[in-house]
């Protein structure tokens, strides 16, 4: 018998997107009420997770085609307090723009069920359930200022790439379960000859399909476009939340079935990682525009993470859970932010809008100062420690050049960061933005902006916390 | 000792910054909100001293060792101070408050963020010179970085982006692959414990490579030639006391970093780019003094000479000699002093003259009297006169040096000849000679903060120029301590 307790989560918020539609066609003006209650049922689902199946070992459940265990209520709480806090800082700025409509919390429900899916998947079918469904979310939520054509643009864009990757990704499985005769991980793992070349086909394409949905290079391309074209709420919402199931299944995928393949996929990780910060780190120099700016520098912070992955260890995975934890802790504070920066209902996004802003406004200027000096790396911020722990993992492994090549790119990096800095503290000022923001959005950047700066008095938590996760 | 009396040393002008931080600033409170800065950073002064006359001398052990977990199974926090690192740390109480009070004209606006700033950068500072654990060395190592980029930045002169981004960018530079090379120290010999790995030594076939990664950072940092045109640029743009902390502390983190982990680490990687030290030193004396002969900018000039100066440091540290390391150690001191006063000196005159180019003045003797005896102080101390902070130490580093090679000994006392000269023919085209500049009548004379920031820093380079005594006491055990592991290292491997 199949204990249905430790999908509860999952069948709690598919029936609660449901019941949100159903409201939605039958309420008017339901909108608020609907985001209110998206937001409680995110909240009510982390509890759920966390106290259905945080605790237990790893089990596997429907023909061992899910598997629940520490790695995966891990990445479902903080894809579910992530969306939350998107969404909660979210509804000024769609007001302000007049997209404030029912379908937007809905969306961000049924890709964050996807996520938690793909999270937990064990099957190459599962998984690739999950990942269309949270696809196909995000191609709507991309395009949803649907009277702008960049945002249409994005959608489209995103659309046409995304379903090209998915085919790569899909083509890569058929082979797979062609030369192993299954697609559950498991049995994979249990079938595998290493002599077949075309395994490795299969898991070249998948990684393809993969590294498109993490935008790490040379797969990138679609990111800045996409990102710059997308609503700010929505950009936020790329940034974060679905890199952190798509990294969940990159380290499951690699290490269940395919750990004694390592030799032939540990290049190619070393290669997207090292591509990914060096072009992340040089690309995003000369953009002027915040959003395509981010958009490169989180794909040189995938390169990071990927890093992690690369190394084969458990250490490595661990660091890279680390260093997606806290880059979705600053992503949330660069972004309120970005939000912030509004003048009579309509928001600014290029990086000469910052222009002086310590100003006009000390405290979200020195923030954001804060946010920028850890997204470069520099200690004592918390953005130090999540390099240092994915060097360190790096290190373990001997692999010198990874580390130095990832090191001097964030040389290069904190050049882009330090322009923005020297155009907020040492440049004339400008207007002043408005300052009626939502309280949750003063919130999300204090308590970004908190944790990042007191991580080093307790860095030993989250590693504790990380530290369960045991894949191999 | 149950005090944890580095800590609150560290801490002290954090706490002091966050008071400030909570402060509304406005236009009366700047003299409340400086009074605060002074206060807290004069606490720390008078903590240090209480820690100096704690403080044994005659045992090389560290003292007031503090031991925390910090990243359990990882890092601990630990600091403590042995005879070399506690000068350092006098040294940097002492001039925070001084470079405080000197904040009177230069720092028109955001004055309370800019007393933050130094006070945070003296937390860092003292940090590095206490901290017995190499992640939590270049934890304050780098995060210094950050205070001194907006003090460049945000005060600084025309051209301060340029050369913010500068410093900031070639430290950073350096200091990675020394982050690499601590990463590696922790998976070669399991800890990164600084007393520890003096125990275990690292393996030599690793040292060369570990060596190199240090000393990439520290190189940048000292300065050496050639990675040291950062410098210039950034003193020249930075406000005075910004100028003052990077030449009197800043310059020292690596000078010091030199004698407590490439000797005490990579003793083998240390004798076997000693050559390379010497060279770049001696190419540093003599090139850099060159330079300053023919710089028309005052601050550039000094800076030029901070660079010829530190170039005897790092030549005194690695002679590996008694006399070499103590005059290396009393020369970052009595630097530390004079080319802190000489910045000021450089401060005060272009306070009244908004210049900072030699050619504006000349035969301001008869006009600032007062000012022109004090700068002369300076200058001969600058230049190694007997008497002077400065000779004692360079007196050493050239006996040391002399020791171990003959040549570079010579050399390098050419440098001194010519730092005699540029140092000489500074002082005379600005004060002296024909008043050629008539808008220069109208300087008024040294104001009472500013001779007193001037004479607290006359009274120790003269008395340790007459009296070394307390410096080298200090020092002794800690380095002689130092070269005995050195060459037991040496010679066991």
């Amino acid at each position: 018998m199949t204990n249905l307790a430790l999908v509860f989560p999952e069948i709690f918020l598919s029936l609660s997107i449901m019941f949100l539609l159903i409201l939605g066609v039958f309420k008017k003006n339901s909108s608020k009420l609907i985001q209110n209650i998206s937001l409680i049922i995110l909240l009510v689902t982390s509890v759920i997770t966390l106290n259905e199946t945080l605790g237990i070992k790893e089990t596997l459940l429907f023909n061992s085609s899910v598997v629940i265990d520490y790695l995966s209520s891990f990445m479902k709480i903080v894809t579910l307090l992530a969306a939350f806090l998107v969404l909660v800082i979210s509804s000024n700025y769609l007001k302000n723009l007049k997209i404030f409509k029912i379908e937007y919390p809905i969306l961000i429900l049924s890709s964050v069920l996807g996520m938690m899916i793909m999270i937990s998947s064990n099957d190459l079918i599962v998984f690739y359930m999950g990942l269309e469904l949270q696809s196909l979310a995000l191609y709507v939520l991309a395009t949803f200022n649907r009277d702008q054509l960049k945002s249409s643009e994005a959608g489209l864009k995103y659309f046409v790439l995304s379903a090209l990757s998915s085919g790569l990704l899909l083509y890569g499985c058929s082979l797979i379960y062609g030369f192993t005769g299954s697609t559950n991980f498991n049995i994979i793992a249990n079938q595998l000859n290493s002599n077949e070349y075309a395994i490795t086909f299969g898991i070249v394409f998948i990684l393809v399909g993969l590294a498109f949905k993490i935008s790490a290079v040379p797969f990138h391309m679609w990111a800045p476009d996409v990102y710059e074209g997308s609503p700010t709420s929505v950009t936020l919402f790329f940034t974060m939340v679905p890199k952190i199931a798509a990294l969940t299944v990159f380290i499951r995928f690699l290490y269940v079935p395919f750990l004694n393949l390592i030799d032939q996929w540990q290049m190619i990780l070393i290669f997207l990682s090292i591509a990914s910060m060096l072009f992340g780190a040089i690309a995003a120099i000369g953009q002027t525009n915040l959003k395509r700016l981010i958009a490169y520098s989180s794909i040189g912070h995938v390169g990071y993470t990927l890093a992690g992955v690369a190394t084969g260890s458990n250490d490595g995975i661990q660091s890279s859970v680390i260093y997606i934890t806290i880059y979705i802790l600053m992503n949330l504070g660069l972004f309120s932010c970005l939000l912030m920066m509004k003048r009579n209902n309509k928001y600014f996004e290029d990086i000469e809008d910052l222009s002086g802003l310590s100003k006009n406004h000390p405290l979200m200027s020195l923030s954001l100062l804060v946010i920028l000096f850890s997204l470069a790396g520099i200690p004592p911020l918390a953005g130090f420690f999540a390099k240092f722990y994915i060097f360190k993992s790096v290190l373990e492994q001997s692999m010198y050049f990874l580390a130095i090549v990832g090191l001097l790119s964030t040389v290069v990096a904190a050049f882009y960061y330090l322009r923005i800095i020297k155009i907020m503290y040492f440049d004339k000022e400008k207007e002043k933005y408005d300052t009626d923001h939502s309280l949750w959005l003063k919130f999300s950047l204090m308590f970004s902006t908190l944790l990042i700066l007191i991580y080093f008095i307790f860095p030993s938590q989250l590693i504790e916390v990380v530290s369960r996760i045991n894949i191999i | 000792m149950n005090f944890p009396i580095l800590s609150s040393l560290i801490l002290l002008p954090a706490v002091g910054a966050l008071f400030l931080f909570f402060t509304r600033s406005n236009k009366e409170n700047n003299i409340t909100v400086k009074y605060v800065a002074l206060f807290t950073s004069l606490v720390n002064f008078f903590l240090s001293i209480y820690l100096w006359i704690l403080f044994d001398q005659s045992t090389s052990e560290f003292q007031f060792v503090e031991d925390r977990v910090w990243i359990k199974d990882l890092i601990n926090y630990k600091v403590g101070i042995d005879g070399i690192s506690i000068l350092f740390i006098i040294l940097t109480t002492f001039i925070t408050p001084l470079c405080i009070i000197s904040v009177n004209n230069s720092i028109k606006n955001r004055l309370i963020e800019f007393l933050i700033a130094i006070l945070i950068m003296e937390s860092f500072m003292i940090g590095v010179f206490c901290s017995l654990d190499l992640v939590v060395f270049y934890l304050f190592f780098e995060a210094g970085l950050i205070p001194m980029f907006l003090i460049i930045g945000i005060w600084g002169g025309t051209r301060r982006v340029y050369s913010a981004f500068k410093f900031f960018l070639f430290t950073l530079l350096g200091s990675v692959l020394m982050l690499i090379a601590i990463i590696s120290i922790y998976w070669i010999s399991g800890t990164t414990d600084v007393v520890q790995l003096y125990e275990l030594g690292i393996d030599a076939k690793y040292q060369n490579l570990l060596w190199l990664a240090f000393f990439s950072s520290f190189a940048v940092k000292t300065p050496m030639w050639p990675v040291h045109t950062w410098l210039p640029d950034a003193h020249v743009e930075a406000p005075t006391a910004g100028s003052v902390l990077l030449a009197a502390i800043l310059l020292k983190m690596a000078g010091y970093g030199f004698i407590r982990f490439s000797l005490g680490l990579f003793p083998i990687a240390s004798e076997i780019f000693t050559p390379l030290i010497y060279t770049l030193s001696v190419v540093a004396i003599i090139f850099t003094s060159l330079i300053a002969l023919m710089q028309e900018d005052m601050k550039k000039l000094i800076a030029y000479s901070s660079v010829a100066h530190m170039g005897f440091v790092t030549l005194g540290i690695f002679t590996i000699q008694q006399q070499g390391l103590e005059g290396s150690i009393l020369q970052m001191i009595s630097h530390g002093l004079v080319a802190a006063a000489l910045f000021l000196c450089v401060g005060v005159v272009y306070d009244r003259m908004h210049s900072r180019l030699i050619n504006t003045y000349g035969g301001i003797v008869s006009i600032i009297p007062k000012y022109s005896v004090l700068f002369m102080l300076f200058t001969l101390a600058a230049l190694g006169l007997p008497g002077t902070s400065g000779f004692v130490g360079e007196f050493l580093i050239l006996m040391g040096a002399f020791k171990e090679n003959f040549l570079v000994a010579v050399i390098a006392s050419l440098g001194v000849i010519i730092g005699a000269a540029y140092m000489l023919w500074l002082y005379k085209r600005v004060v002296f000679g024909k008043l050629v500049n008539s808008d220069l009548k109208q300087m008024v004379d040294l104001n009472k903060s500013e001779l007193f920031i001037l004479s607290c820093l006359a009274v120790p380079t003269l008395f340790f120029g007459f009296y070394p005594e307390p410096l080298i006491n200090t020092i002794e055990v800690s380095i002689s301590n130092l070269i005995k592991v050195y060459n037991f290292n040496l010679v066991s491997n």
